[in-house]
């Protein structure tokens, strides 16, 4: 039992380093929504608060699209070619010919991506409030939407790494749903911005559920159950999915 | 034979139609290098695969250290260490890193640092796995079938990549793995390999176990002897060369008599021309290898 605990302990604190030696990965999903959220905070015009949007700044909408775009990254341009790559390689090999069963790496990956995802939400929160950003007010929804999202994207991108056959395809994959995904959580044009029926599909994708959740409950309201059971749906059978398709091998 | 270690029993095993394994049966004792030879395709790497636990027999009965490979996995892998032909590690991982890992795997783990020394990896132990030289790589794999203190330990194309000193150095250190106690499974092509390291070997081909025994049984086997060749100071009759016992051919040309032959065929040669007090120049004698047994035996071209 210890021997276990010991095992993710170690593969958990590998993956991290590993994780750092990757500099674009670790660019994007902890440094590039902190630098954005600054350069788009240092323009007045951005943090003057507006009827149309309710009485928020566009820099207000942005702090939950940052937060929401960790999770894209790491979901997308994270896990598939990650995994694929593992599979590729035969690291998941290696590890069946072990004492340990190569389901741990997930149990070491998962919790490793939501803690960086944390980090640069922390990270993107401060520089909101310099920015003149509230914290999120509606704490407990918060986490929940945060956890929701989490969940989605994560069991998403779990799934395009079991179809992926090797890094390179869990790569283009990826990446050919981040920027559709990307769209649709509204950082080109934020949600509030989008003309009724482009947001009316983005609430049925889980980038978009995700932003209008997370920035309901920064805002100080509870997440809509709408968007809740959107990311959960995608949690649970892209999750299951995955878990079906998942190969080793 | 002591007890053994591994217990294989008409192991059958096919991939969709293509039957690749039609009943193995061997059996490993304890302190032993055992060697699987056979040619590409013949069921080597299948074979212990299904002792690793990897792979699920079709039929047959397998038994590792008295354990069910696929049934009692958790049990068995903590006691065995097993180098893979064809599984690689993360890129930018270290030496170092890589070690302490799949140390954490094991609950008695051996000594990483004598691990590293033994094995001439200490100067690389910050090295990423994606720079290193195949050889380091092959050591680094070894390295890590034995970080757990395993009792048997498989490994699959051992000296791939390695040049011929690092061939030699590796087979010490395998020795040396093997007198520590350890028990070892060799799979290779190389019959140079098997010569020189195995206690005993079986060759595989076709799915069957088509001969097994030590290396010098298997060269007995195969029927194939060797020659003894000479120039002969004075007049000899083939023919009472030919009646010698072992003896198979005689053939004469440019003035040198070449006999070939199994067995003890040789000393009957020398005999005989002692016998007549015949003086002799430029004798050679050839021995045949494990390679020369391995082809008659396979019928292929390693």
């Amino acid at each position: 039992m210890s021997t276990s605990r010991n095992a993710l302990r170690r593969l958990t604190a590998t993956e991290a380093k590993l994780f750092l030696r990757d500099p674009v990965t670790a660019f994007f999903s902890l440094a590039f929504p902190v630098v954005l959220m600054g350069i788009l905070g240092s323009i007045p015009a951005l943090r003057r608060t507006s009827a149309a949007l309710h009485g928020l700044s566009t820099i207000d909408l942005y702090a939950p699209i940052m937060a929401v775009f960790t999770l894209l990254m790491l979901a997308m341009n994270g896990l598939p070619p990650v995994l694929a790559g593992y599979r590729e390689k035969g690291v998941l090999r290696r590890l069946s010919a072990s004492p340990v069963r190569p389901v741990l790496l997930l149990g070491a990956l998962l919790p490793l991506y939501l803690a960086v995802a944390v980090v640069s939400l922390l990270l993107v929160g401060v520089a909101g409030v310099l920015c003149g950003v509230s914290l999120p007010k509606q704490v407990a929804g918060f986490v929940v939407a945060f956890a929701f999202s989490a969940a989605a994207l994560f069991a998403l991108g779990l799934l395009v790494a079991a179809l992926a056959p090797s890094a390179k395809a869990g790569n283009a994959i990826g990446a050919t749903l981040f920027f559709p995904l990307m769209f649709f959580s509204g950082v080109w044009i934020p949600r509030d911005m989008m003309p009724g029926m482009l947001r009316r599909i983005g609430d049925f994708t889980p980038s978009g559920a995700a932003v209008q959740s997370v920035q309901d409950a920064w805002t100080g309201h509870f997440p809509h159950g709408v968007d809740l059971v959107t990311l959960a749906v995608f949690a649970l059978v892209a999750g299951g999915a995955a878990a079906k398709l998942f190969r080793w091998e | 034979m002591v007890t053994p270690v591994i217990e294989v029993a008409d192991l059958r095993k096919a991939y969709g139609r293509r039957s690749v394994l039609e009943g193995v049966s061997f059996q490993v004792a304890e302190g032993e290098i055992f060697g699987l030879l056979g040619p590409n395709g013949a069921g080597k790497t299948t074979t212990v695969e299904c002792c690793e636990g990897l792979r699920r027999a079709d039929g047959g009965s397998v038994r590792v250290l008295g354990l069910d490979p696929v049934r009692q996995a958790a049990q068995l892998r903590s006691r065995i260490g097993v180098q893979l032909q064809q599984a690689q590690l993360q890129d930018a991982l270290r030496v170092g890193e890589a070690l302490e890992l799949y140390a954490s795997f094991y609950p008695r783990p051996c000594d990483r640092r004598e691990l590293l020394a033994q094995w001439g990896l200490a100067d690389h132990r910050e090295t990423p796995f994606g720079k290193l030289s195949g050889g380091l790589r092959q050591r680094l794999f070894i390295a890590l079938a034995l970080v757990g203190n395993p009792e048997v330990a498989f490994l699959d194309e051992l000296t791939t990549g390695l040049d011929p000193q690092g061939r030699r150095d590796t087979w010490e250190l395998v020795r040396q793995v093997r007198d520590s106690g350890v028990t070892v499974v060799l799979v290779s092509h190389f019959m140079d390999e098997v010569e020189a390291l195995c206690d005993r070997a079986a060759v595989l081909d076709g799915g069957r176990i088509v001969a097994s025994g030590t290396p010098r049984e298997l060269i007995a086997r195969s029927g194939i002897g060797g020659t003894l060749s000479f120039r002969p100071g004075g007049p000899l009759d083939p023919a009472e060369l030919a009646g010698l016992p072992g003896v198979t051919g005689v053939e004469e040309s440019d003035g040198r008599v070449v006999v070939s032959g199994t067995g003890g065929y040789a000393d009957e040669v020398t005999g005989l021309l002692a016998r007549r007090g015949m003086v002799v120049t430029g004798l050679r004698i050839k021995e045949h290898s494990l390679d020369d047994a391995y082809v008659a035996l396979t019928g292929h071209r390693n």
